[in-house]
Parts: structure tokens; sequence; C-alpha cells
């Protein structure tokens, strides 16, 4: 393993630290984008009309707005206009706005979805309606979300770099940051990148198998 | 007494097309009701209006003591009176049959879970399901599915049920076991009205029957206007049946 001599313990130490950034970052998003993106979905869904309109066009304008570009927006935008925030938290909030208008719009179709028979034939044996929502729908619903939210993880995963932008040092920033020492682009970023592959490809096995015996469980 | 539905000159429009014109009938507690006629002719809507799934443009509705056509009408205590059964059993996937019919007893009518459990059961065994009680609905037969459907509406103690064309998806096989169990309901004493396109089944079972034609009550009658029609219509309607 020569062509590997000039990584020290302190340089894969430095990309071990940076591999947790970038795993606990894409937990923040996901959890943090999770409950946002619940929040979208439903106001689209069930809301009445005004919150489906004002949802709408969350959905569309983040939707249009590149990361790498709100994640400045909240890092650098919100102080100056009088509110402090931690790095950690405006890569979370902006990490988490951007997923939840892609987790709401995906969660807004599996609930559309749900044939609208169920809905009747719920409301046909008296129950109220959150109870058919929470009961009935909801439970459909989520079975249909579970493949494409996994798969969309593995896409949060990646974004996560971005987050180097505002100064996080995570799996990617970490790399440059070797490289920019070591002088050994090629080796740093293969590493880098089979990091990133071991991440999000039991994500895309697990999403393809959820998705194969969704199909088994629905013919 | 008092009718147990009681319709007066309903009609209804969809867009440009008139599905249902100035149709009027009763029903008495207890008695077995068939809606007859040909696709399009306003059956199932006039059955769906019934539980308000859907709206009247004119006319009066008053259903197990609910207006239902009214404004204040409370549209959750209707539904506690009157089940309904659909073509496409509509049952919940996701839950087991036993779960499909505790699921409303116990969030609506708040029934312990033991005692809903037994009343489960006890609809299951009435339609000779009781060994199914853990199956998913993907499961079973489609036979056994609508008769899962009518045992999940049971549950609830209806005053009154409503079956919109049952059968039509099933075999003639899957049909009788379907139709055997709502016999069966119907000598119970259950106050049913179906839309249905088993003649035979009918014949046998209904007190009265209403041949609808073109959004009309073309006749009504006891069930052996099947056998004496009064009109060319129905004669035409049964003829083609046989």
């Amino acid at each position: 393993m020569g062509f590997l001599s000039f990584l020290t313990a302190a340089h894969l130490k430095f990309l071990f630290d940076g591999l947790l950034w970038t795993v606990g970052l894409s937990l923040i998003a996901f959890v943090g984008g999770g409950l946002l993106g619940f929040l979208v979905a439903l106001g689209s869904s069930y809301g009445p009309r005004w919150s489906r309109f004002a949802v709408s066009i969350y959905i569309k304008l983040i939707q249009g707005t590149p990361l790498l570009v709100l994640l400045p927006l909240v890092y650098f935008g919100l102080p100056s206009l009088g509110f402090n925030i931690a790095p950690l938290a405006a890569a979370g909030i902006a990490l988490s706005v951007y997923v939840s208008a892609y987790l709401g719009e995906i969660w807004r179709g599996c609930i559309a979805s749900v044939p609208r028979t169920q809905a009747e034939a719920a409301e046909c044996l008296a129950l109220r309606w959150h109870h058919r929502v929470l009961f009935v729908l909801l439970p459909q619903a989520m079975k249909i979300a579970t493949p494409p939210t996994v798969g969309f993880m593995v896409q949060i995963v990646k974004n996560t770099s971005l987050a180097s932008a505002i100064g996080f040092v995570e799996l990617a920033r970490a790399g440059q940051i070797i490289n920019n020492s070591t002088f050994e682009p090629f080796v740093i970023f293969v590493i880098v990148a089979a990091l990133y592959f071991a991440l999000c490809y039991p994500l895309s096995v697990l999403s393809r198998r959820l998705e194969r015996s969704f199909h088994v469980a629905h013919r | 007494m008092s009718p147990i539905v009681e319709i007066r000159n309903i009609s209804k429009c969809f867009g440009t097309n008139r599905v249902l014109e100035d149709v009027s009938f009763t029903v008495k507690k207890g008695s077995v009701v068939a809606i007859i006629g040909q696709s399009g002719s306003g059956k199932s809507t006039a059955l769906r209006c019934i539980d308000r799934l859907e709206t009247v443009d004119n006319g009066h509705i008053k259903v197990c003591g609910h207006e239902v056509t009214s404004d204040k009408l409370d549209l959750h205590q209707l539904r506690r009176d009157v089940g309904i059964v659909f073509q496409s059993y509509n049952l919940f996937p996701h839950l087991t049959v036993e779960q499909n019919i505790m699921l409303a007893p116990r969030l609506v009518k708040k029934t312990g879970k033991a005692e809903a459990r037994e009343r489960a059961l006890a609809v299951l065994t009435q339609v000779g399901l009781a060994e199914k009680a853990d199956s998913y609905p993907s499961q079973l037969s489609g036979g056994q599915q609508q008769r899962v459907a009518i045992a999940r509406s049971l549950a609830m103690q209806p005053q009154l049920m409503l079956f919109d064309e049952v059968t039509s998806a099933l075999d003639p096989q899957l049909t009788g076991e379907v139709l055997r169990v709502m016999e069966k309901l119907a000598a119970d004493g259950m106050t049913m009205i179906l839309v249905t396109h088993e003649m035979a089944f009918a014949r046998k079972v209904a007190d009265e029957v209403i041949f609808m034609h073109r959004g009309r009550v073309w006749e009504h009658g006891p069930a052996s206007i099947l056998d004496q029609p009064a009109t060319v219509e129905l004669r035409d309607f049964v003829g083609n049946g046989l």
C-alpha cells in the first residue's frame, strides 16, 4: 500500500471526523426536513385553500433555489437581520428547509395516491376526520412513501457536502483540506468518494428492496 | 309507524345530465327494497343520496329521523345509523379482518377492546368467516372480502343497511355466498335497500321492487311486478335479464 504512505494517522482522523459530520448533518437534515416536510404534506393535502396555496408557493420557491444559495442565505443573511446563529444551526435550518420542500412534495403525492374510496368507506363508518386521517389514510400513505423517502435520503447525504460553503468541515471539505497539504488529489478523492458510496449504497439497496416488496404486496 | 326512509321529489343533475328526476319512495322498518334498472338509470345515485354521499338539487330526504337534505344535518349521527356496502368492498388493506371490523366501534362508539373483539367475532360468525379474523383483506377472495365488508358495517349496529351493487364484481359462486349472507340478514329483520342486478334475488328476498329508468321511478310495487310488468321498459329490462 505504498501509494497511501503519505497519509498520516492525523489525516485519517481528520477524514473520519469529516465523515461523522456528514452523517450528523444528514441526520439533522432528515429529521428536521422530515418534520417540516410532514407539515408541508399535510398543509397541501388536507389544509384549507389558503394553506394549499401557501405551501405550493413554498415548494416552488425552495425547489427553485440552489442549496448552495440557501446555506449562506441563512448563515450570513440572518445575522445581518440581527439574529446571531451558530453554523450548525444555520446548516440545520437551511438543509431542513431544502429537504422539506422535496419530502413534502413526495409525501403529498403518496397521500393523494391512497384511493378516494378508502376515505369514503371510513366516512361511511362515521369516523371523524382526524380518525380517518390517522388510522386509515396516513398508514396507507406511509407504506407507499417508504421507498421514495429512503431513496431521497441518498440525495440528502450527498447534498450535505454543500455545508462546506459555510465553513463546515464535513467529508468532502476534509478531503479538500488534506489534498491542499498533500497534493495527492486522485487518491484523496477516491477515498472520499468511496466513503460517500459506503454511506449511500446501502440506502439505495434498501430503497430498491422496499420498492420491490411494496409491489409484491400490492399485486 | 313512520317510515325509516322518506324520499320526496328529489332531483339531481350532473352538469347538464339529469340523473334523478322527481324521485319519491318510502321504506318501512324491517323491509327489504330492491332498486333495479339499467346502468345510468340513477339507481346508485339515489342510494348514495340516502347516505349523503351525493347531495340533491331539489327535494327532501329523511332517514332514521335525520333530515338528510338539511344544512344542519349531523352527518356523523346519520352515518352511525346507516351502514353501506360498496361494489368494490373498500376494506382497509393495512388492517386485518378483525381490525377492520373493530376500528369504527372502537373509535366512534368508544367500545372497549374486549367487547369490540367479541362483537367482531359475532358479526364474523354471522357472515361465516370467524376463522379469517387474523387474515389481511388481500388474502381473501372477493366474496370473502365482501362478506367482511358487510360484517364491518354490521358491527356498528346500523338501523338501515345500503348495498350498492355488492355482487357485481363477483363470479356466480362468490355471488351466491354473499347473497346468502344478505338473505339471512333480511330474515333477521334488518331494513335493507339494495341496488342490484340479481333479479332472482330481488324476487326472492325483496318486499318491494323499484324499477328506475332515465332517473325516474318507473315502476314501484311488490316483487310480483317483475312477473307482470306494467310498462314496456320493465318488460324489456326483465326480458333481457333472463
